[in-house]
């Protein structure tokens, strides 16, 4: 079977400004998003304390609320966790965090609803942890970004191509906040990580387009670069598709019955992975053309300083 | 022709080999199970291994096998709710003199298991356990020693006849933290003389001479390598004190580690009751011996606040009442050698041994002082977090109790006992004394209990993604480019096999975004397959001959999978080097298998391609 029999010569630097359009609206929205509704952060990130629970039958969440309160706890947010049995409860973090204390708290307000209600696990964060958290999530990022910069200004000798590569990567981690936002996905520390391996994978299409473009430049370094770089993507569009149908399957195996611990984990890798190609194939080359792509850059001709090699 | 060098067949054969030897152990998997060692440190008896059997029995738990194993008594079960229906039956009978703990023991067959193979281990988030990080008060560290050096000072300077006004500490260069002594001077001082004697009792300090309102003032301070030396010090003291607490309570297959500058990261499987372990890890708890004053009266002393000279106000544990001490100490609980708990006629008692130096103080003391009191103290320091301004701050409150003062009734040197205390209290002082003493303290910051249910959920639902996420991609790649599709399946099967086996020799946790990881892999091999497939098809479609084709394929594809493969491991590094528990071993995960995916894409499908192809034969169509 064969999708792609005849090589395809879509117009993509043609039409590079609808694609830029097209980012520009989509990064807008997803920065609106956050600015205003924001993330949906855990208590990673927070600070707190979070309770799985499971009842032998289905659970009502307002009524455990009611019993959370009335032990105290008066801020809980309890909400459905995977199936209807089972239960999430979150309390915000306070000055005097023991486990065991709030453990048996909640495990008796929780029996006091049902008897056969079993906690599956507890997990405190101080609000300490939870804000340094955030800035190692931050400088993870920066470096990878940084390092991923050097790399291919090492290897394609330009930093055109560099630069387009990042710019296109950057609006994948933004996008898929933004979808967080929208939808108010638990954002954890393993979105996070998500979030990195997708930012390094999904250049592996970006690298392998300029792969292409290295190898036609050598073979004929006078052609013109929009030329160059729209046949290279075209080229090289099946191997991209393809793979990236296969990794979807295996990622949407994951959402499907990797179960509400890795939700947000497989969310990301999902939104990451369809962003990352989409950016790879539509934004990276475009950009380095705008900034002035030429078969020179990655292949600097060699001067000449001398007439010949004798005295 | 399309050839593939001989010795290439024979490595990537042998490291299959390898590969499977050591990924096997980990496909038997593990049974639930309760490990019980004695207390006492007394390898178990096969006496108890049958009273243990006909207590579950009794009590109508059904379990597969019990055994004993290095001195521990180690029974399997077929289900959790079987192990913990087992925990408590056990434990209402045998937790006085037994220490009892969820465990696991591995299915390894005895073969695998002699020649040393183990299986990959498994994060707290698939088995079920505590995890615990702590914050060390490093902070303290620094000023304990900084306390030291005004003790020091002052002494030096009143035996050298030098008059000063006073000797303080102080936070400067910048630092919120105190990091220095100051040495305020009257005007008629004379400064060199005490710059210098300050110079040689503390040689680490920086001087300098300034100039205050209130007069001329000496200042060292603590140059921060030396702080960081202190602090290092702090840690390293706490990692081995928590380590030997940690032994102590029996766990299988404990982690005490350093995370980042000031924290301990403690994970212990199959602990479920975090109330327990937070008491013992993190006590500060020590004891003096001194003499009681006879003379004084306690009660008077208690009303009006005021102890007599040369003694010390105390209140006894178990009654209140208060009673005087001695100011001067005769041993501290840092020169034990060794403290154990027994149960003797008198109750509870922890045995004692002193070193050398204190053996011989306490000899003299209960030579000069038969028939007289002497009293032990128990010291402890608890965190408490309290509102100081709006944030919060964390102070350690230290408790002083008189927990006995019995009569000296014979001469004794270094080896003695201590009773008075309740049982659970006398074994965790046997147990705290042994174990060291905290350099500073600490306490959690973060905590988390994962029941084993969730444990056992995770990792059925793990494996489930991964077994039909597999599935999905064989048969599409089969379907999509046929006979190829099928070497880059078998391909894949080696990866996960490889990389399964690097995980179990790396003796890395398997946690649950490390499952996600294996899967994302999977991904990230089949990348590089379709890379070269595509390039071959490419080639065919340009004219080009099939052997030339698929040697072309390989040979162009090389570069871009290389490159590409580095940007995902960048990402995998820093993940790797940043992360801490599960997402670190999602990063490891990632890592190694764009590693392992490289050689299995690369080596094993050129292998098995060319074994398919390769040789003088006429190739007429290939099926791709």
């Amino acid at each position: 079977m064969e999708f792609f029999h005849k090589p395809t010569s879509f117009p993509f630097m043609a039409t590079r400004k609808v694609w830029y359009g097209l980012s520009i609206i989509l990064m807008i929205t997803s920065i609106v998003s956050l600015a205003t509704r924001g993330l949906n952060l855990a208590i990673d990130f927070t600070g707190g304390v979070t309770v799985e629970a499971t009842f032998p039958q289905a659970a009502n969440t307002d009524l455990v609320r009611a019993h959370l309160a009335a032990a105290g706890f008066r801020d809980a947010q309890v909400q459905n966790f995977g199936s209807a049995r089972d239960i999430m409860i979150r309390l915000p973090p306070e000055t005097q965090q023991n486990g065991s204390e709030i453990r048996a708290k909640v495990d008796a307000a929780l029996k006091s609803v049902d008897p056969g209600a079993d906690i599956r696990s507890l997990d405190v964060v101080g609000p300490q942890v939870g804000g340094e958290v955030e800035r190692s999530a931050g400088w993870a990022l920066t470096f990878t970004l940084g390092l991923i910069f050097l790399y291919i200004a090492f290897r394609f000798h330009t930093w055109r191509l560099s630069l387009g590569a990042i710019v296109a990567v950057i609006h994948d981690p933004v996008l898929v906040l933004g979808i967080f936002s929208i939808d108010r996905t638990s954002f954890d520390l393993a979105v996070v990580a998500a979030v990195l391996a997708v930012v390094g994978y999904s250049l592996n299409d970006t690298v392998v387009v300029f792969d292409r473009i290295r190898e036609r430049f050598h073979v004929n370094r006078r052609l013109a670069p929009a030329a160059v770089l729209d046949q290279s993507i075209n080229q090289t569009l099946s191997r991209t598709i393809m793979t990236k149908v296969v990794t979807a399957i295996v990622v949407v195996a994951l959402l499907v019955l990797g179960g509400p611990v890795l939700r947000g984990f497989s969310e990301a890798l999902l939104i990451g992975i369809i962003a990352g190609t989409y950016s790879s194939i539509y934004i990276s080359s475009a950009i380095a053309l705008d900034c002035g792509l030429t078969a020179e850059h990655i292949f600097p001709t060699v001067k000449k300083t001398a007439v010949d090699h004798m005295p | 022709m399309l050839e593939y060098a001989r010795w290439k067949y024979v490595l990537i054969a042998v490291v299959l080999a390898l590969a499977l030897l050591f990924a096997l152990p980990t496909v038997f998997g593990e049974d639930p199970a309760i490990q019980m060692a004695r207390r006492d440190h007394n390898p178990v008896t096969a006496a108890t291994e049958q009273s243990v059997e006909q207590t579950l029995t009794g009590q109508g738990v059904h379990f597969s096998k019990t055994y004993l194993d290095d001195g521990r008594l180690m029974i399997r079960f077929p289900s959790v709710a079987e192990q913990l229906k087992g925990r408590d039956a056990v434990t209402n009978k045998f937790t006085d003199q037994y220490l009892i703990a969820l465990s696991f023991a591995p299915r390894v067959p005895a073969a695998l298991r002699v020649l040393g193979l183990k299986p990959m281990p498994l994060g707290l988030d698939l088995r079920g356990g505590l995890y615990l990080l702590y914050q060390v008060d490093v902070q303290s560290a620094v000023r304990q020693l900084l306390d030291g050096y005004n003790q020091d000072i002052r002494r030096a300077l009143t035996a050298a006849n030098l008059p000063f006004t006073d000797v303080t500490l102080i936070a400067t260069n910048g630092s919120t933290e105190q990091n220095g002594v100051r040495v305020t001077l009257p005007p008629s001082a004379n400064l060199d003389q005490v710059r210098d004697l300050v110079a040689k009792t503390v040689p680490d300090f920086q001087l300098s001479v300034v100039s205050l309102p209130s007069g001329r003032a000496v200042e060292g301070v603590l140059p921060p390598a030396k702080i960081r030396e202190r602090e290092d010090y702090a840690i390293e003291q706490n990692l081995t004190t928590l380590r030997n607490r940690v032994n102590e309570l029996g766990v299988a297959e404990p982690i005490v580690q350093r995370q980042g500058l000031d924290r301990i990261n403690v994970q212990l499987p199959g602990v479920q009751n975090s109330a327990e372990v937070k008491d013992i890890l993190g006590k500060v708890a020590t004891l003096e011996f001194r003499l009681v004053d006879v003379n004084g009266n306690a009660y008077e002393a208690a009303q009006t606040g005021h102890a007599p000279v040369g003694t010390k106000l105390y209140y006894l544990k178990d009654t209140g009442q208060p009673i005087l001490l001695k100011r001067s100490i005769i041993a501290t609980g840092d020169e034990l050698t060794t403290a154990n708990f027994t149960t003797t006629q008198e109750g509870p008692t922890v045995n004692v041994r002193l070193d050398a130096r204190a053996g011989e103080r306490m000899l003299e003391t209960t030579r000069d002082n038969i028939n007289r009191p002497m009293a032990v103290v128990y010291i402890e320091k608890r965190p408490e977090t309290k509102i100081v301004d709006g944030k919060k701050v964390t102070r350690f409150v230290t408790d002083e109790k008189v927990i006995s003062d019995a009569t000296i009734r014979g001469v004794f040197s270094n080896s003695f006992e201590i009773t008075g205390m309740n049982a659970g209290d006398a074994r965790d002082l046997a147990l705290l004394l042994r174990s060291g003493s905290l350099a500073v303290p600490l306490y959690p910051v973060e905590e988390q209990v994962v029941g084993p249910s969730l444990g056992k959920d995770n990792i059925d639902k793990g494996v489930d993604a991964l077994v039909i996420g597999m599935a999905g991609v064989f048969i599409f790649m089969a379907v999509y480019y046929r006979l190829f599709g099928l070497v880059a399946d078998t391909v894949l099967l080696a990866n996960v096999v490889l990389l399964t086996a690097l995980l179990a020799m790396f003796h890395s946790a398997l946690s649950l975004p490390g499952i996600a990881g294996i899967i994302l892999t999977v991904g990230v091999a089949v990348d590089a397959n379709v890379l070269i497939y595509e390039r071959i098809r490419e080639e065919l479609r340009n004219g080009v001959s099939p052997q030339a084709a698929i040697r072309a394929g390989f040979e162009k594809a090389f570069s871009a999978i290389a490159d590409s493969n580095v940007t995902t491991l960048i990402a995998g590094v820093v993940l790797w080097v940043l992360g801490t528990g599960p997402i670190r071993g999602f990063a490891v995960v990632l890592t190694l298998g764009i590693a392992t995916s490289m050689f299995t894409s690369l080596m094993g499908s050129r292998a098995l391609v060319t074994l398919l192809y390769g040789g003088r034969r006429k190739v007429a169509r290939l099926l791709i």
